[in-house]
């Protein structure tokens, strides 16, 4: 090690050192990378060890007392797990991963951050840098590998480097648009001694424009637009959250009187009770949000890029409208729908600014037809779904009760497919950050891990992990965190012995050729006690009620199953190739 | 409609931007006609310039998408109007053919070529121009034999582009760059122990 150590030295000698300003003291990479965490304010890592990272483990072992590591059972744990985090915190979300593997583990937790715009700064190990390229033991070129699945990556291999990367790094994951940031750093970097001249935060990049500069023309034009308007629309997206903008948000909707409709992903900015509130936009959206984008006169999108799943077919989507686009992301201007107005900005800054230019109106007879509209979605699927008749349960009961018990204050974390729509569709919400799920990606699995870092974003609520028979079966391992760390999770397994959405899709468009997607479960209860945590499974409705109280009063974990019906389905349904005001209530009309 | 697009991007000097950008058409299946990478007039900013064929739409959007990156300062897109573009061209051809039957002083006048080496054996030359001159040098020098072919990347200075050139010495001189940072010790395998 010593030979290591001082030919390490031996080439750093070549370089000039800044002196030193503040503090000026010899330490390792290792060290600066967790000093620059605590100067970010960082309290949790989620994190999995191995040989190119040990140099940051072992300073880690003298930094337990400022900094707490969960130690997931494995590395796409740790990201989903971070991602959780962010966005029930609002805070970056800070993972560790070794070389290779670990590092290649990340990519889809990279990805579905990415396209969900979740801040995270992930930290791999990565081996020597003389070895970079040999092919040697656990190397991977990650830096390449994530390159389209990062708002940014860089690769240290001098530990001077390591401050102001990760100050850069931290700047970028949370500024403008957020999104994650991958830092690779080789082992002697971590090893390395330097002359450490204290963490300096970075405030400014000089190539990079976190925020588009706001122009009140462009302002004006959308008041003047929204104040002539007869039947104003708003869909807003996950934007308002991550701008922290749902105070700015609600005095705009409210003065203006605008109905106004969610994305899944910008569900919970308002309580989903809020009277201007009409419900979720999308594939599985509600009935009138859909059908009435096709109606309205003007419509105003917020922090939301116009997703394939919540437009449908282009063409036939929202032609009559003219199309005021606020987003932070210029890039997103223009992607997919043409914009009459573009307004460019984070919408913490525009928001205010259209408030003040826009007359305080209501438009009780436009919010009436996306009321009439419900009722028709209520009679042909709501009622039906939320009471039923036959003798197998819904998911929409189960949620229903959810609702019941918690009074839409818990945090519900959804894995993919069928359970999640139903559950966005009919989860009570209150507070804002509540809805946690991946909306872009589409990431099986990720709910459980996702949990967890939920519960550690926001320790004050009850954290309900919401997750189909398939999806629990892809991180079930960790089950085992919950555990070692005495995580309170409520784990509600939806079981309906199929990977339902796809089975519904085989249903409905390819003759029921159920082409595997006819799927088995270990005994779930038995799996959470082999973990240490209590479960249950029921299968009928009177014990539904007492089973979700349980599992919701019972102080710490616990594993919850409901036996729903194998072969239901999610409506309303905006089929494939169709345009939004094509949207079913039943598998006859398509 | 497709059409040929310059595309002009002014970026930090950083290793691994070359593939951000690349990745943002190869993501789209677009196929790059040119691709050059270059100084500027401004000591720490790097130019790419790239050529591809698509529609007006895509190359905005590809614009944006190029902007988004941390490292890059501006993309301009330019149909081949708007720009002053060149390419080169170098070409071997055995010196014996040449000599005995191609005028080659001929040859040098009508395309604008220049003889860059003259041996025994072979000769280069080389020409300057829009594609389709070089392209007609390809053709009047295939039927000698000639042995080897290579045009650069195309090079495009964009017409209207003052202003941008002002902001750009302004940029520079309120900020410094950072420093790039190599690998330092890819020739140390020997040296350094390793686990």
């Amino acid at each position: 090690m010593n030979a290591e150590l001082n030919t390490i030295e031996l080439s750093e000698s070549k370089k000039t050192i800044t002196p030193s300003v503040e503090v000026e003291s010899n330490i390792s990479g290792s060290v600066a990378v967790l000093e620059a965490l605590i100067a970010e304010n960082v309290q949790t890592i989620f994190g999995y060890p191995g040989g190119a990272i040990m140099p940051i483990y072992d300073a880690l072992y003298d930094y337990t007392n400022k900094l707490e590591h969960i130690l997931v059972r494995h590395e796409q744990g740790s990201i989903h797990a971070a991602q959780g985090f962010a966005r029930t915190s609002g805070k970056v979300g800070v993972v560790f991963a070794t070389s290779g593997p670990g590092a290649t583990n990340l990519v889809t937790g990279l990805a579905d951050a990415m396209i969900d715009s979740t801040p995270l700064v992930c930290i791999t190990g990565q081996v020597f840098a003389h070895l970079l390229g040999t092919d040697a033991f656990q190397e991977t070129d990650i830096i390449n590998i994530t390159t389209p699945v990062t708002k940014w990556n860089y690769q240290i291999t001098d530990a001077t480097e390591i401050p102001h990367v990760l100050a850069k790094a931290f700047y970028i994951a949370k500024t403008g648009r957020p999104g994650p940031v991958l830092i690779d750093i080789t082992k002697n970097a971590q090893l390395q001694k330097f002359n450490y001249n204290g963490y300096k935060k970075c405030n400014h990049i000089r190539s990079y424009r976190p925020k588009p500069i706001v122009r009140k023309e462009y302002i004006e034009q959308a008041a003047q637009l929204i104040n002539q308007a007869k039947k104003p629309f708003v869909i807003f997206g996950q934007g308002v959250i991550l701008g922290k903008a749902e105070k700015e948000f609600t005095q705009f909707i409210e003065k203006g009187g605008i109905p106004s409709a969610w994305t899944i992903m910008g569900m919970s900015a308002i309580p989903t009770t809020h009277p201007l509130g009409v419900g979720m936009l999308g594939m599985h959206g509600n009935y009138a949000p859909n059908v009435l984008t096709n109606e309205c006169d003007v419509l105003i999108a917020i922090g939301m890029r116009f997703d394939d799943r919540v437009t449908g077919r282009l063409d036939k989507y929202a032609k009559q409208a003219q199309i005021i686009h606020f987003d932070i992301d210029p890039a997103e201007i223009d992607k997919n729908v043409k914009t009459t107005i573009p307004v460019w900005g984070d919408c913490k800054e525009t928001l205010p600014l259209l408030t003040q230019l826009i007359e305080k109106k209501n438009h009780n007879a436009w919010l009436q037809q996306f009321r009439e509209l419900e009722k028709k979605e209520i009679e042909k699927v709501i009622h039906d779904e939320l009471n039923p008749k036959d003798e197998t349960m819904t998911m929409g009961e189960v949620i229903k009760t959810i609702n019941e018990l918690t009074n839409g204050n818990a945090i519900i974390v959804t894995d993919v497919g069928q359970h999640q729509m139903v559950a966005c569709r009919y989860a009570k919400m209150n507070h804002s950050k509540s809805n946690i799920t991946s909306g872009g990606l589409g990431t099986m699995g990720f709910g459980l891990p996702a949990a967890i870092g939920a519960k550690y974003g926001d320790t004050k609520k009850t954290v309900i992990a919401i997750i189909g028979d398939g999806g629990i079966q892809m991180t079930i391992q960790e089950l085992g965190t919950i555990m070692q760390f005495n995580i309170d999770v409520k784990i509600l397994i939806l079981n309906n012995q199929f990977l339902g959405m796809v089975r519904q899709w085989q249903q409905l468009f390819h003759e029921k050729r159920y082409s595997f997607v006819n799927i088995t479960s270990p005994d779930y209860v038995q799996v959470a006690k082999g973990y240490g945590i209590i479960g249950s499974s029921i299968s009928k409705r009177e014990d539904l009620k007492t089973a979700l109280q349980n599992m919701l009063q019972h102080n710490g974990s616990y594993l919850l199953e409901v036996m729903v019906g194998k072969e239901n389905n999610v409506f309303p349904m905006v089929p494939q190739g169709k345009g939004v005001a094509e949207i079913v209530l039943t598998k006859e009309e398509i | 409609m497709k059409q040929e697009y310059t595309i002009t991007i002014y970026t930090e000097n950083q290793i691994g931007l070359l593939n951000r950008i690349a990745i943002i058409f190869s993501r789209r299946k677009i196929s790059i006609e040119s691709f050059n990478t270059s100084p500027t007039e401004s000591d720490s900013v790097y130019r790419f310039t790239i050529v591809i064929n698509e529609t007006e739409d895509v190359v905005k959007k590809l614009c944006k998408q190029i902007e988004k990156q941390v490292e890059v300062l501006k993309a301009y897109y330019n149909t081949n109007d708007e720009i002053v573009w060149q390419e080169m061209g170098l070409f071997k051809v055995p010196a014996d053919i040449i000599a005995a039957k191609v005028p080659v002083e001929r040859l040098l006048r009508e395309y604008g070529a220049k003889a860059v080496v003259i041996r025994n054996d072979y000769i280069v030359f080389e020409t300057t121009g829009h594609r389709e001159e070089i392209e007609k040098l390809i053709n009047a020098l295939e039927p000698y034999g000639l042995i080897e072919f290579v045009r650069s990347a195309r090079v495009a200075i964009i017409k209207n582009s003052k202003g941008f050139h002002d902001k750009l010495k302004e940029f520079e001189k309120s900020e410094p760059a950072e420093e790039l940072i190599e690998n330092e010790f890819l020739n140390q395998q020997e040296e350094v122990f390793s686990m």
